[in-house]
């Protein structure tokens, strides 16, 4: 993949490749968090960070200590116990300076430890072989992309709060509808920009 | 050495983590000292930031209850926070009220110490002091009950009114925690503290209450609790409790013995079979001595040793309705036990006329 350009990975990873809408990881966090906007962006701010440094760490980690060690079969724990440690940075750096998005967000700050969406990020970088610079913007737009996607399905649960919804729908059940409809239009995007 | 490599990498990489936390924390938690304003003015602590309002109030010797150890499942840490500590949080929410949140009432184990804090706190809480002391004696009541008598050395003495409690620092892998443990030595003794306690399998504090022995000092915080017993002596006392809620029962009952002794009251108590029964020979000689005093004991299983009962069989409630006459006096009821129990002695108890507000309950 040495040819391709961040840009497009970039592009990409927010449109094409939605790490949400097409591959459908961070499903947990993001059914639980998606009922306000502001929540949302707040927990999808968090996110896009965490991405973009451990993907960064990550790749640091697997190509100047794993490979050449030959270690990469310990790539997964490596890869989460970067993340735990990362989030734990986050979250001290979120209680400092927004105590009030701290409290907004709660229990899913520290979840977002096992958010699979960031280690999703992470194993993708390494399947795909992608550079430093292609890693980057694959973590950030990952980021972005799921921020993207929690945001448009928050906007649609606020005015669905006034939608008379059937009852055995109501809750988680019509959110997973709606964000498969939300894939299916991400799908218009197919063919902008392709990476497999 | 095939096999350290990967040790050795995995636990450098964790040094590694581990190291630019540590750093990461010191540069980003800290929080210098926050003052914190005590019932307006009445007393202003000073006290480290970024520690729990709990136990920077621990810290300045102001004791606030808590059964959980600052781990927010108990929810007697309530305090009112007038200004700062930020918004409530969802971990508090299933222990208050919409109005508590609304006047700003708050779970004190819950609220971080970050800045300036105004906080309310009732007066008695400002009354409960730290008490050392020693065990004075141990004694078995049945296979898992032991009461335990401290002798308190300083302070030396102790006021507490029946109904109250105290809590009991444990050691647990944690450090030390607090238990709370209601009062079953009469008011009037104020040198002791007696508990009864039931051991629970795996609980930090019922082992090591089991574990004390004659002479183990100890530390204990109270007294706690805002209830108080009835100064009128023309209202009548009625007692229902069972299994492990012995001790504030015992407690109200020698204390109103002893100050009135023409009082009216009787304990009903309900026990599984005959090796659970305790305080039983003690309470007919607090009877014998006190005509206005009666006391019923009921057996809820059939005896599987078959020891011999000449008492009540049944549940407690049965007893009550039994025993119990429909009456236009005055009475306070004072119900101590498992839900279940209290449940069903207060329908009973209603369709002998008492009013919701004369029946006192504790449910565990």
């Amino acid at each position: 993949m040495g040819e391709v350009s961040p840009l497009v990975i970039l592009v990409a990873a927010i449109f094409t490749n939605n790490i949400l809408l097409a591959n459908f990881l961070g499903m947990c966090s993001f059914l639980a968090v998606s009922k306000r906007i502001d929540t949302a962006a707040g927990l999808g701010a968090a996110v896009i960070f965490v991405t973009t440094f451990t993907t960064a760490i990550n790749y640091g980690i697997y190509h100047h200590v794993l490979v050449p060690m030959e270690l990469t079969f310990l790539s997964y724990i490596i890869f989460i116990t970067v993340i735990a440690a990362f989030v734990q940075f986050v979250e001290m750096f979120v209680e400092r300076f927004s105590p009030v998005l701290y409290h907004a967000l709660g229990i899913f700050l520290p979840l977002i430890t096992v958010n699979c969406a960031i280690l999703g990020v992470s194993l993708f970088m390494i399947i795909r072989n992608y550079t430093f610079m292609q890693s980057i913007a694959f973590g950030f737009g990952g980021g972005v992309g799921w921020t993207l996607a929690i945001i448009l399905i928050a906007g649609l649960r606020q005015k669905m709060r006034y939608s008379i919804v059937p009852v055995p729908f109501r809750g988680v059940a019509i959110a997973m509808v709606i964000t498969g409809v939300m894939a299916m239009t991400f799908m218009g995007f197919a063919g902008m920009v392709t990476i497999q | 050495m095939i096999f350290f490599l990967p040790i050795l990498v995995f636990t450098g990489i964790l040094v590694a983590l581990a190291v630019a936390l540590t750093v990461a924390e010191r540069l980003l938690v800290n929080y210098g000292i926050c003052k914190i304003d005590i019932n307006s003015g009445d007393l202003v602590l000073e006290v480290e930031g970024g520690q729990t309002l709990l136990s920077a109030l621990i810290e300045s010797k102001i004791f606030i209850p808590s059964g959980c150890g600052g781990r927010g499942s108990c929810g007697y840490c309530t305090i009112t926070v007038v200004s700062g500590g930020g918004a409530v949080l969802p971990t508090e929410m299933p222990f208050l009220t919409r109005s508590q949140v609304r006047s700003g009432v708050r779970l004190a184990c819950q609220v971080k110490v970050r800045e300036d804090l105004e906080i309310k706190i009732p007066e008695e809480l400002l009354n409960v002091q730290l008490f050392t002391g020693t065990v004075e004696g141990v004694r078995m009541l049945t296979h898992d009950m032991v009461e335990t008598r401290f002798e308190l050395k300083e302070p030396a003495e102790i006021e507490q009114r029946p109904g109250q409690y105290v809590q009991l620092q444990a050691p647990s892998p944690d450090g030390p925690v607090f238990r709370a443990y209601s009062i079953s030595s009469p008011a009037y003794e104020t040198g002791v503290i007696e508990l009864v306690v039931r051991l629970v399998p795996g609980g930090i504090g019922s082992t090591y209450a089991h574990s004390l022995k004659k002479g183990d000092p100890i530390v204990l915080t109270g007294p706690y609790g805002e209830f108080r017993l009835s100064e009128d002596p023309d209202v009548e006392i009625v007692c229902i409790g069972g299994g492990s809620g012995m001790a504030p029962l015992k407690n109200i009952l020698f204390s109103v013995c002893e100050r009135w002794p023409d009082r009216k009251c009787r304990l009903f108590f309900g026990c599984r079979s005959a090796r659970d029964v305790f305080y039983l020979d003690e309470f007919r000689e607090l009877a014998k001595k006190n005509p206005n005093f009666r006391v019923i004991y009921a057996l809820s299983d059939h005896d599987p040793e078959g020891g011999e009962w000449d008492g009540e069989t049944g549940f407690i409630h049965v007893s009550v309705d039994k025993h119990l006459e429909a009456d236009d006096v005055k009475r306070h009821a004072f119900l101590c036990g498992p839900p279940p129990m209290i449940e069903a002695v207060m329908k009973v108890l209603e369709e002998k006329g008492f009013e919701e507000g004369d029946i006192f309950y504790d449910k565990f």
